[in-house]
């Protein structure tokens, strides 16, 4: 009989690959009772936000497609062609039906190719507008199928890159979970591959490139390489690809795939997306509520961008990581814990509604409790287990604390260790690593290296940990755990009663209230026409279906 | 010399090496390190002066922690201006070729003359941390590696701990050793440079010196530092019972060729 700690390597990060034996979470009995309902509760919420989603775009959803048709170039002075193109047609009410109908008739109208056409719109050679007052619902066949083929091809593009991914998962394999996740945020993309490639030595599985400040409010995706930046690197495809190809390099030779995780969050959620899949990232901040909560980005427009880029994602095969930990950097944490629970259950509901998969699911949670609060750790458990034990199978994103770092990084390290104890024993799938240095400035190169060895250690030391412990029955650890759902629960009923947008402006998560008219990028949000066309968008639909991710009509299929 | 992963990254002049951090010439650097002054706005004033006349620019107090009874913990991040040629760094290294347990036995079998090679260890003056002595020297060894006693080849006396020098000196006169081995771990007031001296002196003064070949290891011992010292070789962290064996046939076996030379 082999030893339960032999197993070292996990080969995927899936419900298909059972963990290895000995490492998970402690069984934790719940009232099923309450999970089922808050679960029906949380999928109510989310098909009223799909029925008002699927009838709307943005002018990023619509940037989206022009980039998928193949459009990809920016002006001198660095405004991105797909920008230019639906600017064109904003105005006049001539974006309802979406930008592929013009596009494509005027690609056949003037025989253009794609990127041909583009440049002479930005260059003011031709004129879009008379195409979109003309070509719906007229639009000829020919140009229809020019869209569909083109659609096809950069659907292809992004096949291809999971095929690729597959592969190396199949014949490198990957690192055991929970998965060292880590972030490089130097400003420059060069000196980011430098500090990458030096964590992937030291054992890091999943490289974060943190964004710089305030590119979630950018309504433009920057161009090209970048090597100036503010607390992060800009997310650009060509900083994606020169990421890409250095971790396929320092990974072939180390024998374990590494993935590249990055942010489809902000005003270019889907474009984001997109470039993801298309350039192979693996991983994706990705949350239906963050922006709207914290960067006050108008919520019709997150939701509408969060379905197509969700969509993109389970068509790429990306795990998405959602930011409910942030919940309870302004919320009290051990007040308001439930609405971390609540807000998981809601952002599952879309995932899956966008055809995401449990193994796609890298629902983020922490609880940023107090760590010189007695209990403070029990606590932190009780939790750790509660979302563990609601999302089985699913690659839960651990997240370390950020509010309590002081400064004394010794202190914070032994902090972050602690964490990845409880992520150990609780059978977490990704751990992003605490920097003892977090908030004091970017890490280090050698940050990591402190953070890598000690979250080794201890889950070298710990991985059997949670198939040995059982939690006593009656105990704080259960109670607490109960007594968090039961409030989630009452949350969700609230939700449900009054719908997601109101419950936002109510101020249910993070105690922040936002209106359903307010915030940033309402005025790119368009209800659609009669004669809307997204050529990307039934192939798409078609693809997940024929994966068995989303029912025959369209809806979200969940585990039995 | 090959500089990894910056192949499109600015690159590195190896002539002017500066600290790193995240950025290459950033001079990042970080300090630890406590003062004799009560907790408060002059205390983090006073490091950050402190760190300015070491010549570091850009003081920032990341954290001060009140030790009580007056005292402050700091912790101060840095630029540090200053750069090395890497390109002139020279550092003494133990220059035999590392062996296998096997070809250490092979070795000595061949070269040894036929008696066993009589090795004698201890932990001098008042130090009474024998774990590394005992990690080279004990059959047991460490990190898997196993000790010298071990070998066929060695003849092993551990004298253990607090073993004053003319003890030491004494005993390895009566036991006929080849070789001395001096551990040291404790290092308050350069106490091991001071206890490691004295032997070689001593050892020089009774004409020992140039018959045995005195070794010496310990965390904050390495091969420049024994060098200086008088020894004929030091060992730092992280070495394991194989590396004192394979040093030490060969230079014994050197030694004895050196000495069979006439004057």
């Amino acid at each position: 009989m082999s030893s339960p700690l032999a197993v070292s390597r996990s080969p995927l990060v899936s419900t298909a690959a059972p963990v290895p034996p000995g490492f998970g979470c402690p069984e934790l009995p719940l009232p099923a009772d309450q999970v089922a309902r808050a679960r029906r509760l949380a999928r109510q919420v989310a098909a009223e936000v799909d029925a008002f989603t699927a009838r709307r775009s943005t002018v990023a959803i619509e940037r989206t497609v022009l980039r998928l048709l193949g459009v990809d170039g920016a002006t001198d002075d660095g405004v991105p062609w797909v920008n230019r193109l639906v600017e064109q047609l904003q105005g006049d009410d001539l974006l309802k039906n979406g930008v592929a109908a013009p596009f494509c008739a005027a690609m056949l109208d003037r025989g253009l190719g794609a990127q041909e056409l583009a440049r002479a719109v930005v260059e003011g050679r031709v004129d879009l507008r008379p195409y979109a007052a003309n070509a719906v619902p007229g639009l000829q066949p020919a140009a229809r199928q020019l869209g569909d083929k083109l659609a096809q091809h950069g659907l292809q593009r992004i096949g291809t890159q999971r095929a690729t991914r597959q592969n190396y998962l199949d014949t490198l394999g990957c690192g055991a979970q929970p998965l060292l996740y880590v972030i490089v945020a130097t400003g420059n993309i060069y000196e980011d591959v430098v500090q990458a490639r030096v964590a992937a030595r030291q054992g890091a599985d999943v490289i974060a490139v943190i964004r710089s400040t305030g590119q979630s409010l950018l309504d433009y995706v920057p161009q090209g390489t970048t090597t100036e930046g503010f607390g992060g690197t800009f997310a650009t495809q060509a900083n994606f690809r020169l990421m890409r190809a250095a971790l396929d390099e320092v990974g072939t030779e180390l024998g374990r795939y590494i993935r590249l995780c990055n942010y489809a969050s902000g005003l270019c959620m889907p474009e984001i997306a997109a470039m993801g899949g298309l350039e192979r990232l693996d991983m994706m901040l990705n949350d239906a509520l963050y922006g709207i909560l914290f960067r006050d980005i108008n919520m019709q427009r997150t939701l509408c961008d969060q379905r197509v880029s969700r969509r993109l994602s389970a068509l790429s095969g990306i795990i998405i990581n959602t930011g409910e930990d942030n919940y309870l950097t302004t919320a009290d944490a051990v007040e308001a814990a439930h609405t971390v629970v609540a807000s998981t259950l809601i952002n599952e509901a879309l995932a899956r509604g966008a055809g995401l998969q449990t193994e796609h699911l890298g629902l983020g949670h922490a609880m940023e409790i107090d760590p010189l609060r007695p209990d403070a750790l029990l606590l932190e458990l009780a939790q750790a287990m509660l979302i563990r034990t609601l999302f089985p199978g699913a690659p839960l994103k651990y997240m370390p604390p950020t509010k309590h770092m002081t400064g004394n990084i010794l202190r914070g390290h032994v902090q972050d260790a602690l964490f990845d104890l409880v992520g150990v024993m609780t059978g977490q799938g990704i751990q992003l690593l605490g920097m003892a240095t977090e908030a004091m400035h970017t890490p280090h190169i050698h940050d990591r290296a402190w953070a890598l060895e000690a979250a080794q250690m201890v889950f070298t030391g710990g991985r059997a940990l949670g198939s040995e412990l059982a939690v006593r029955p009656g105990g704080a650890i259960e109670l607490r755990a109960q007594e968090t759902l039961g409030k989630a629960l009452e949350l969700l009923e609230d939700i449900a009663n009054v719908g997601l947008m109101q419950a936002l402006s109510q101020g249910h998560f993070a105690d922040i209230a936002r209106a359903p008219d307010g915030g940033r990028g309402l005025g790119g949000v368009f209800e659609r026409g009669e004669h809307y066309w997204d050529p990307t968008e039934a192939p798409i639909t078609h693809e997940l279906q024929a994966r068995g991710w989303l029912t025959t009509d369209g809806g979200p299929v969940w585990p039995k | 010399m090959a500089v990894h992963g910056r192949t499109e990254a600015q690159p590195i002049d190896l002539t002017q090496v500066r600290a790193y951090g995240d950025t290459l010439n950033d001079g990042a650097i970080a300090l630890s390190f406590s003062l004799p002054v009560p907790y408060g706005d002059e205390a983090k004033e006073a490091a950050r002066q402190l760190v300015r006349q070491m010549g570091l620019h850009d003081p920032q107090v990341y954290h001060a922690h009140d030790l009580g009874e007056g005292y402050t913990w700091l912790l101060v991040y840095a630029k540090s201006p200053y750069s090395v040629d890497f390109t002139k760094i020279s550092v003494p290294k133990v220059s035999n070729h590392k062996l296998s347990h096997a070809a250490i036995e092979d070795y000595w079998h061949e070269h040894g003359g036929g008696e066993k090679l009589r090795v004698i260890g201890a932990c001098t003056g008042d130090d009474a941390h024998t774990v590394g002595i005992d990690a080279i020297l004990n059959y047991k060894g460490w990190r898997g590696d196993k000790g010298l006693e071990s070998y066929k080849c060695f003849a092993v006396k551990n004298l253990g701990a607090q073993v004053e020098n003319d003890r030491l000196l004494a005993e390895a006169a009566a036991f006929g050793a080849d070789v001395i081995l001096v551990s040291q771990v404790v290092t308050q007031k350069d106490c091991h440079r001071t206890n490691l001296a004295a032997l070689v002196d001593l050892a020089e003064a009774e004409g020992a010196r140039g018959e045995r070949i005195f070794l010496c290891g310990g965390p904050r011992l390495s091969h420049p530092i024994a060098l200086e010292l008088g020894f004929d070789a030091g060992f730092g962290p992280g070495t394991v019972p194989s590396d004192v064996a394979s040093y030490l046939v060969q230079a014994v076996v050197q030694r004895r060729r050196e000495n069979a030379q006439p004057i």
